[in-house]
């Protein structure tokens, strides 16, 4: 798989480059800042573009309107951002373009060499990916729709849903049966008033929503 | 240069620029006192005299009387001012005095002619030494010793009388001529909050930097350490066991040291907060509470930088509050303006009794003192406990 990294850090560009190496990915281009990215995911079309939130000149945002950019005019490109504080704003803002293949994480995540790399392929994959820490935040914003109505056990399941795992994964994390965790998602996609039709990306959506609310 | 020395053994230099000032100041005093005073009081009361008692040919002379009492006055406003002007330029040269000018307006003006309307009197005390020097040259028929005594006796007192009426005129010029007490003391707050304005800027500033700082090097070492670590326990398959253990352990410090310093750094400034304002920056300090907490931000416009980040630490300091001593079980955060007013209220349903001296609550009283907000600290025994902030935020 052949991706473009944009991180600001000369550390720890060469240390993803090589961490991404070691897990067999292709590596085509690690550069320094947004334009650069931008420049080099137009040159090589990667599979995957990995992006730091916080790059030089203003040192805020760049990363995300970045993504944002590469979402918009490569669709089929997956984006992964990485950041050292994880905001659902910027999270939100990414998945307001497209909700497959995009994943947000907190930089230290890489710690954690598999969990980062599998990571990495869900997104590559189509997969959404979202960090706990934006999925807690997003549960602390008051609103009166219909997420107020779920459960703390549904709640807890949609938040797994939106850190992208699927229901193996979280009857793993919660340590439910398998025919629990379906009957906690049937309840949550009807709660949220989500159509029987709409079978592929149901639980995007109810992601979505969450998101939204 | 005899006679500078002789002059400077005489008396010092101050006391000549004192008689220099007070010679000078009969002549200007008795001007702006005609001028202030004396022209416009004169023709009105010759206009006056002259319409009750003049005879019936004078009418002439009569209209133009009250013509000019009606005209001179006219222009004495800004004659004032040019007469300020000169006085205050008699005390810098001669005296070396600088006199503050007074705030424009109605008021300083007629304490500036209060100025000049006594001015010729209080330069006419050291006059008043001459005619005892002609007196004592002028003694024909006195003995020598008498006149030698006197003139003596005036040179002694010369320097005496020039420095009291310089000590007194420059009081009355200060009284009169610069802003008044009151004056002056709203100059002093203005210029004293404006330095504690700016106290308070650098300090926030001091925080962004901070941040940068740490941002770009403390946390992205670590973060490369953690992964190298992390790197290295993955690739230790048939490492001996003391050794994948002492890895495992340096991974774990690494990753917690990284969590600690994530959270402290947080605190200091968050990026988010400039960027997209107090609503996406005070969810994550919520997220992070060990309690589950609740934020309303109804904000329409932001407010500046500074009062975004005192709002922000307010709202940190009274979770970390509720969190270490409330034993709350949840907590809620509300930030609406109304006007110019920020507010920012923080309810917990803990024990209540806070006390307001406590260090935490403390500070948040001072920071909100620092950009004349307000805090009030509601908590009952048995709670709920609301902390209220207000901050101005003027668009």
């Amino acid at each position: 798989m052949r991706i473009v990294i944009g991180e600001d850090s000369v550390l720890l560009r060469a240390g993803l480059t090589k961490l991404l190496a070691d897990g067999g990915f292709d590596v085509v281009d690690a550069v320094p800042d947004a334009g650069q990215l931008l420049r080099a995911v137009a040159e090589h079309r990667p599979d995957l573009a990995l992006i730091d939130v916080r790059m030089p000149p203003t040192h805020t945002d760049e990363g995300i309107r970045a993504a944002l950019v590469i979402r918009h005019q490569y669709p089929e490109i997956a984006v992964l951002v990485l950041s050292q504080y994880v905001e659902e704003r910027y999270a939100t803002d990414l998945l307001s373009v497209q909700t497959s293949g995009v994943g947000y994480l907190l930089k230290d995540r890489v710690a954690h060499v598999s969990e980062f790399l599998d990571a990495l392929r869900r997104v590559a994959a189509g997969g959404t990916v979202l960090d706990p820490e934006v999925v807690a935040q997003l549960l602390v914003r008051r609103r009166d729709d219909p997420v107020d109505r779920l459960t703390p056990r549904e709640a807890e399941v949609l938040r797994l849903m939106a850190e992208g795992r699927s229901n193996a994964g979280i009857v793993e994390a919660l340590k439910v049966s398998h025919s629990a965790v379906e009957k906690y998602v049937g309840s949550i996609l009807a709660k949220l008033d989500l159509p029987q039709t709409e079978t592929d990306h149901r639980r995007v959506l109810a992601v979505l929503r969450f998101l939204r609310a | 240069m005899i006679w500078t020395e002789v002059a400077g053994a005489l008396w010092p230099a101050r006391t000549w620029r004192a008689i220099g000032h007070a010679l000078v100041g009969l002549p200007l005093g008795v001007l702006a006192f005609a001028l202030t005073g004396g022209l416009p009081i004169g023709l009105a009361y010759c206009a006056g005299w002259s319409l009750l008692y003049a005879p019936t040919g004078d009418r002439l002379l009569t209209t133009t009387l009250v013509v000019l009492t009606v005209l001179v006055p006219v222009p004495l406003w800004w004659t004032v001012r040019g007469l300020t002007a000169l006085q205050r330029r008699r005390f810098r040269a001669l005296l070396g005095a600088e006199i503050p000018p007074p705030r424009p307006g109605p008021r300083g003006t007629w304490r500036q002619i209060g100025y000049h309307l006594l001015a010729p009197f209080i330069g006419a005390g050291f006059w008043l030494v001459l005619p005892l020097v002609v007196a004592g040259l002028r003694g024909d028929d006195r003995p020598l010793p008498v006149t030698l005594g006197l003139g003596a006796l005036v040179l002694l007192a010369a320097p005496w009388v020039a420095r009291g009426v310089a000590r007194a005129d420059t009081a009355a010029a200060r009284a009169l001529l610069g802003p008044s007490r009151s004056e002056a003391l709203a100059a002093r707050v203005e210029s004293l909050s404006r330095s504690r304005a700016d106290i308070v800027a650098a300090t926030d500033a001091e925080r962004r930097r901070i941040e940068r700082d740490l941002h770009d090097g403390a946390q992205q070492r670590l973060v490369s350490l953690a992964m190298n670590l992390g790197m290295a326990r993955a690739g230790l398959g048939d490492a001996p066991e003391p050794a994948r253990q002492v890895i495992e352990a340096a991974h774990q410090e690494a990753t917690q040291a990284l969590a600690e310093l994530r959270e402290f750094v947080r605190g200091l400034h968050p990026a988010v907060l400039d960027d997209r304002g107090l609503d996406a920056a005070l969810s994550g300090i919520a997220a992070r509470a060990p309690l589950p907490v609740r934020v309303r931000v109804t904000v329409a416009s932001r407010c500046s930088p500074v009062i975004e980040a005192i709002a922000y630490f307010v709202v940190s300091e009274a979770l970390t509050n509720v969190a270490k001593h409330a034993g709350a079980t949840r907590a809620e955060v509300t930030v609406d303006r109304s006007g110019d007013r920020l507010r920012v209220a923080v309810t917990d349903d803990g024990r209540g009794g806070a006390d307001p001296n406590g260090g935490g609550l403390r500070g948040l009283a001072q920071r909100a003192a620092s950009v004349d907000g307000t805090f009030t600290l509601h908590s009952p025994a048995g709670g709920p406990t609301t902390i209220t902030v207000e901050l101005p935020c003027g668009s």
